[in-house]
């Protein structure tokens, strides 16, 4: 009866706690930039060179460098809540445009990164817990621990050298053919381009998912409820499809849709391997050249993106099972 | 394993409705049930968990098996039912209405013929629909439904949702969506109330009184002994005695020193506790189990497992049985 009420109750704490996030976020994220040892003029100077120092003082003044650093933040501040984001020094282009761009191509490459671990770490899963304590699930859980243990860059270097160099089966980096036209590009190309770098993004969860799988499964087939259905004549298969997919589906979805964090972080070094030019790419580069309007820019939409999956992992608790529904578990 | 027929020719056909003469639904031979483990490194070995166990089951009756919490009981249950773990092993016999139960014969038979009872609602998917979940024939949940006054709409709760007296309703009702010849009941009345209990306890008396036979494995002696028709005393594993009921109103109408033991440890009757405790599976004494306790065990006793003989229409398996 309360039930709508209580949604919207919930749907309203999750406003106001993203909302809270994100102020916090900024706050932190620009103090820790003004306080980084890189000076923003130095790495300008080092990037056009030929400047005046008159035109350097000129530059501090037109940046606005030479304000205490609550000023600078509370303009910086105010042109966000006006939609501005400021324009980044890198690319000369506004910072919204850029992450807009760069945000397609990322997330071509961590959606398909993110379907491929989500399926075979699943099915992998779903076959070590079905056979657990046989031949099979023992090399499988091993080999999953190794791969668990892989950083990676390491994987993507490897990827690179065997699948691109040696058996040249796949683009060294980049998103799209070099010297091609914008308009000519296939979409084959495109996905071309996006196999090893999407391959060795899933590989940094897969492993992950398939052991976390294989352990609810294996609480699963072991349950009271498992054995009272196989007291019922239910078969193994049955069994699995009727209780097994229902009670390790949604751990395991629920689980991919908070693992966004560790996917933003990984996206950033498989983009620098393969040259991708995605958001990762485009942080690290603002974050060296203390690009601070685009960092700061892409540090809060990663920072709401992130937040979106663990708002939706929760929310996805809340529709599937009963007991979180009425508040008993 | 051959196909004994055992006692008067008695056929899978025969009706078990209504009482009439009662028939051997189930028998249980020599069983004995171990588990294989990981030792150190690859190496394997055996833990027994059950040995030389003999039990028989007859139409409308109620034979109770009672032992301590942790003595292996459930997994006599679970033995005839066929759902040990992958890692147990069963040898000696097992016989539903006169026929070997063959793990082909058990996968037909389970849940129609032969039906389980659980402890609690814990035995239950909590995501899935008490009905549904039950069986997929609604018209036979709903009449099984019925047969204990729970509303239809109850079908459709999920487990978290049923009260106490509407989970033990469900539990017995999904026994009886079946027809079933055997019952087995595990432990189903832990926790409940003594009032709770005695309900519970009265459906599985209804159920006997109707011609099912009721395989009841309980730790409350004191309970079952209201109810069942025959106690099997089970102790580290084994059966030391199948005695009446009835029998239990004295102590020397006892055959076995435990079963008197355990006689004298229910508070009406002194509430009087005996030294030492079980022996650990992977533990056992040599000979007879109950030798290392026993205040009559002769110099033999340590060497070879007694048999079990019949005293007074009560089996017991014990060499210095009264």
């Amino acid at each position: 009866m309360g039930s709508k009420l209580k949604v919207i109750k919930q749907s309203g704490a999750y406003l106001v706690r993203g909302v809270t996030l994100l102020i916090a976020i900024s706050i932190l994220s620009f103090v820790l930039m003004s306080l980084s040892p890189i000076d923003p003029m130095r790495a300008y100077v080092q990037a056009n060179p030929g400047a005046s120092a008159e035109n350097i003082a000129k530059m501090e003044e037109f940046w606005g460098l030479n304000d205490p650093m609550p000023t600078r933040f509370v303009k910086w501040g105010s042109a966000l809540l006006r939609g501005d984001f400021g324009t980044s020094k890198l690319y000369r282009r506004p910072v919204l445009e850029i992450i807009g761009t760069r945000f397609a191509a990322t997330l071509a490459l961590m959606l398909t990164a993110w379907t491929m671990s989500g399926v075979l770490g699943f099915s992998i899963g779903c076959a070590m817990g079905l056979t657990q304590g046989s031949f099979i699930d023992r090399v499988l859980k091993r080999l999953c621990l190794i791969m668990c243990s892989i950083p990676t860059f390491w994987i993507g270097l490897v990827f690179l050298m065997l699948f691109s160099v040696w058996l040249g089966w796949f683009p060294f980096g980049m998103a799209v053919p070099a010297g091609v036209a914008a308009g000519d590009v296939t979409i084959w190309q495109r996905l071309h381009h996006l196999v090893l770098p999407a391959a060795t993004l899933s590989f940094l969860s897969f492993a992950n998912v398939a052991l976390h799988t294989r352990e609810k499964l294996t609480e699963v087939m072991s349950s009271e409820y498992v054995l009272f259905a196989r007291a019922r004549g239910k078969s193994r298969f049955q069994i699995l499809r009727q209780h097994g997919f229902r009670n390790i589906l949604m751990p395991a979805v629920t689980m991919q849709f908070s693992s966004f964090s560790e996917l933003f972080g990984g996206s950033v070094l498989a983009e620098n391997i393969f040259g991708y030019p995605g958001l990762g790419a485009a942080a690290s580069a603002a974050g060296l050249q203390s690009d601070i309007p685009l960092l700061l820019g892409i540090t809060l939409f990663s920072a709401l993106f992130v937040f979106a999956g663990n708002a939706i992992a929760n929310g996805l608790y809340v529709v599937i099972d009963p007991r979180v529904r009425e508040g008993v578990a | 394993m051959s196909d004994v027929n055992i006692g008067p020719a008695v056929g899978a056909e025969v009706s078990s409705e209504g009482p009439g003469t009662p028939i051997e639904v189930l028998r249980v031979e020599g069983l004995e049930v171990a588990f294989s483990r990981y030792g150190k490194g690859w190496s394997r070995d055996r833990l027994k968990v059950i040995s030389n166990l003999n039990l028989t089951v007859r139409s409308g009756e109620i034979v109770a098996v009672a032992g301590s919490s942790g003595s292996g009981k459930s997994l006599l249950a679970h033995a005839v039912l066929g759902i040990l773990p992958r890692n147990a092993h069963t040898s000696g016999r097992i016989n539903f209405m006169g026929k070997a139960l063959t793990p082909a014969r058990l996968k037909k038979l389970r849940g129609t013929r032969i039906a389980f009872v659980p402890q609690s609602v814990e035995y239950l998917d909590p995501l899935m629909r008490v009905g549904r979940q039950i069986s997929p024939d609604r018209q036979a949940v709903l009449a099984a439904f019925e047969r204990y006054r729970l509303d239809p709409s109850v079908a459709e709760l999920y487990p978290h949702q049923l009260s106490g007296g509407m989970a033990r309703r469900v539990l017995v009702a999904s026994a009886v969506v079946g027809d079933p010849q055997l019952i087995v009941a595990d432990e189903p009345t832990p926790g409940m109330s003594k009032e709770l209990a005695d309900k519970a306890m009265k459906h599985f008396r209804d159920l006997a009184d109707a011609g099912v036979a009721v395989l009841l494995i309980t730790h409350d002696i004191d309970l079952a002994l209201g109810y069942a028709d025959r106690v099997a005393v089970f102790y580290a594993g084994t059966t030391v005695e199948t005695a009446p009921a009835d029998d239990f109103d004295a102590r020397e109408r006892l055959r076995h020193p435990w079963s008197q033991a355990l006689w004298q440890a229910i508070p009406a009757n002194g509430f009087q506790p005996t030294p030492g405790h079980q022996p650990y599976a992977g533990r056992l004494p040599q000979g007879c189990l109950y030798a290392p306790r026993c205040p009559r065990k002769g110099h033999d006793c340590g060497h070879h497992a007694p048999p079990t003989v019949t005293i007074r229409g009560g089996e017991v398996s014990c060499c210095y049985a009264s």
